[in-house]
């Protein structure tokens, strides 16, 4: 039995060191998100934890750079992880997060409605998308029928939709994708199944190697990425430019958003405000390939339904 | 018990605290790992089984299921497909690493040990030091080209998968069976040279036999590296959530979708639950190669 109590001894002392850590970091994070609205005028300081979306993690990571390094918000640490919108959604509506960054609206992800209503959307910029194939496809328009033919497999080949006789290879997002969803709701108009020989890729980078390469590919890529590499595709003969889709006539967009469970405190609103101003919209945002709120003459909610 | 032979008390209390810290902190270091160890498969195991006793979909329908549709109306959460794909990829990827490992182990430690082994043991180990999103990308960037001009099609696929697998686990397979190789008793190769035999003989009617389960321990262990590899795979498969057809069609495996949607999924949603639940079979099937591991180690002592 004397053998024995060190090993005892240990096991107690660090099921209680364990035990002791869990509680310590609850109190932590429930005390860093009050910190920031308790002391708002004077000086702000506070922990900002931005999650989720990697298609917003670029603008966000080099905006809060940029943030830290003015001298009014020096007390204030933003940090910006990845991890994908449904993470930031997750994370955020527990409390982990200050910031949950997502490209779908929160409608679209959380199951639970209690839940969405405890968040407060703040759309920091819009993304569009176009519609790309391989150079060989000699297709360049396309309209939303034979978009969704292609995309639910009914057309298998490029001559069927006035390109040239090879057999069509779609590049497509994995189903839970805030890109594929984007796609498949404004450009498609309908949820589409996986068709089988198809490929799926998660990175953008990936999608735009595999379509410029692989002989009659079709995908779909953010703005930023098109290049002389691909064959952009018209949409209903409307071009996937910044101005048309300001405009409301290029309909493939949609929002990035950075939600917060509840109204956001002094440090984070502050951070917020700062990625909306002028300062971010008209540098960055534009800059990393993203388009900037204020340009936007539409508006759209959750549902799809678009405004002047 | 044993008072009188041994003094209860050292003469220097020194030892005896010695002793004492040695052991206390072997006891944190141990309980922390069994703490980890049994807190990472609860928690696998709680999500995982969630899907079948929270969001009610049968354990049949997960494990039969061809059809993986978890955003569709209705949904479908047929987990075949990729369990058939990481299997396939794995059994493919050892088929080709084995026998290039035994071929390097063989002449590392049996055809020209001394300078050999100083050559191509460096290079071998230095295999596994190359992270797996390089052995992706260089997949994607020569492997899956060279596929799509010989065999036409797109490239991507189950071929290019379980080849860019292959190399990964060659250093695993290699160096586990140039252990077992070396560590084999000197007298049995020098019995067999006195007898008559040729090296070629020796090796294969000698070396190879006795030492055989320590050389399937190798193929095993690599084929656990395999069967939990995500990034690299995930790259060159393509990614179709279909049972395939042929080694050159899209395909995916267990981490590949795991890696492609835990992101995008919501925690505690039943596509999220789903994902854990082939989180579970990936830690069931690792207990499965852990055992086999242990079965061939005794069959060995033996």
């Amino acid at each position: 039995m004397f053998k024995k109590l060190p090993f005892i001894l240990m096991t107690l002392t660090f099921v209680l060191v364990l035990a002791a850590c869990g509680s310590k970091n609850d109190a932590g994070t429930e005390g860093a998100a009050s910190n920031g609205s308790g002391e708002a005028a004077a000086e702000l300081s506070g922990n900002i934890l931005a999650v989720g979306s990697t298609a917003l993690l670029p603008l966000v990571e080099q905006a809060g750079q940029k943030f830290m390094a003015v001298d009014e918000y020096k007390n204030v640490t933003v940090q910006v992880q990845g991890g994908g919108s449904g993470t930031g959604l997750t994370q955020v509506s527990d409390g982990q997060a200050t910031i949950g960054n997502s490209d779908v609206f929160a409608e679209e992800k959380l199951e639970d409605e209690a839940k969405v209503k405890e968040l407060v959307d703040h759309q920091v910029a819009v993304v569009a998308m176009a519609p790309v194939s391989n150079k060989d496809a000699g297709v360049e328009d396309l309209t939303k029928q034979q978009l969704v033919d292609i995309f639910s497999g009914k057309v298998k080949n490029w001559k069927d939709v006035g390109g040239a006789d090879k057999a069509i290879v779609i590049v497509n997002r994995p189903s839970s994708s805030g890109t594929r969803a984007t796609f498949e709701k404004y450009a498609l108009g309908a949820k589409m199944d996986d068709i089988q020989g198809s490929i799926q890729e998660d990175s953008s980078g990936n999608v735009k190697k595999l379509v410029a390469e692989t002989p009659g590919a079709i995908g779909y890529l953010a703005l930023s990425y098109l290049d002389d590499s691909l064959q952009v595709l018209k949409y209903e003969g409307v071009e996937a430019t910044v101005e048309n889709v300001e405009a409301g006539t290029y309909p493939v967009w949609a929002y990035e958003h950075m939600y917060t469970k509840g109204e956001p405190d002094a440090a984070t609103k502050a951070f917020l405000d700062y990625i909306l101003s002028d300062e971010i919209q008209q540098n960055d945002v534009t800059e990393l390939g993203y388009i900037p709120m204020s340009g936007m003459k539409v508006k759209r909610d959750a549902a799809g339904n678009v405004v002047q | 018990m044993n008072n009188k032979l041994k003094p209860r008390r050292p003469l220097k209390e020194k030892h005896y605290w010695e002793e004492w810290t040695g052991r206390i902190y072997t006891s944190i270091c141990v309980v922390f790992l069994i703490v980890v160890m049994f807190s990472i498969v609860y928690f696998v195991a709680s999500k995982g089984l969630s899907t079948f006793f929270q969001n009610g979909i049968s354990i049949s329908e997960f494990l039969g299921g061809k059809t993986w549709n978890p955003t569709g109306e209705p949904a479908f959460y047929g987990a075949l497909p990729f369990i058939t794909g990481s299997f396939i990829t794995t059994l493919l990827a050892a088929l080709i690493a084995s026998p290039l490992g035994l071929c390097a182990a063989l002449f590392m430690t049996e055809i020209v040990p001394g300078k050999g082994k100083k050559i191509l043991q460096p290079a071998i180990e230095l295999l596994s030091g190359i992270p797996s999103v390089v052995y992706g990308f260089i997949g994607l960037s020569v492997i899956v080209p060279l596929l799509r001009s010989i065999f036409g099609g797109t490239g991507v696929g189950i071929a290019a998968g379980c080849l860019v697998l292959a190399v990964m686990i060659l250093p695993t397979v290699t160096s586990i069976m140039a252990d077992a190789l070396s560590a084999l008793p000197k007298g049995l190769r020098e019995s067999s040279y006195a007898l008559g035999a040729t090296r070629w003989q020796t090796i294969y009617r000698v070396i190879i036999p006795t030492t055989l389960p320590a050389l399937l321990t190798g193929v095993v262990l690599g084929m656990a590296r395999a069967f939990g590899e995500a990034l690299a795979v995930q790259m060159v498969i393509g990614n179709a959530p279909h049972v395939p057809t042929s080694l050159l069609e899209s395909a995916s495996t267990l981490t590949s979708v795991i890696t492609l949607s835990m992101g995008n999924t919501t925690m505690g949603s039943v596509h999220n639950n789903a994902l854990w639940s082939m989180a579970l079979v990936l830690l069931v099937m690792t207990f499965v190669f852990v055992i086999l591991v242990r079965l061939l180690e005794r069959r060995n002592r033996v």
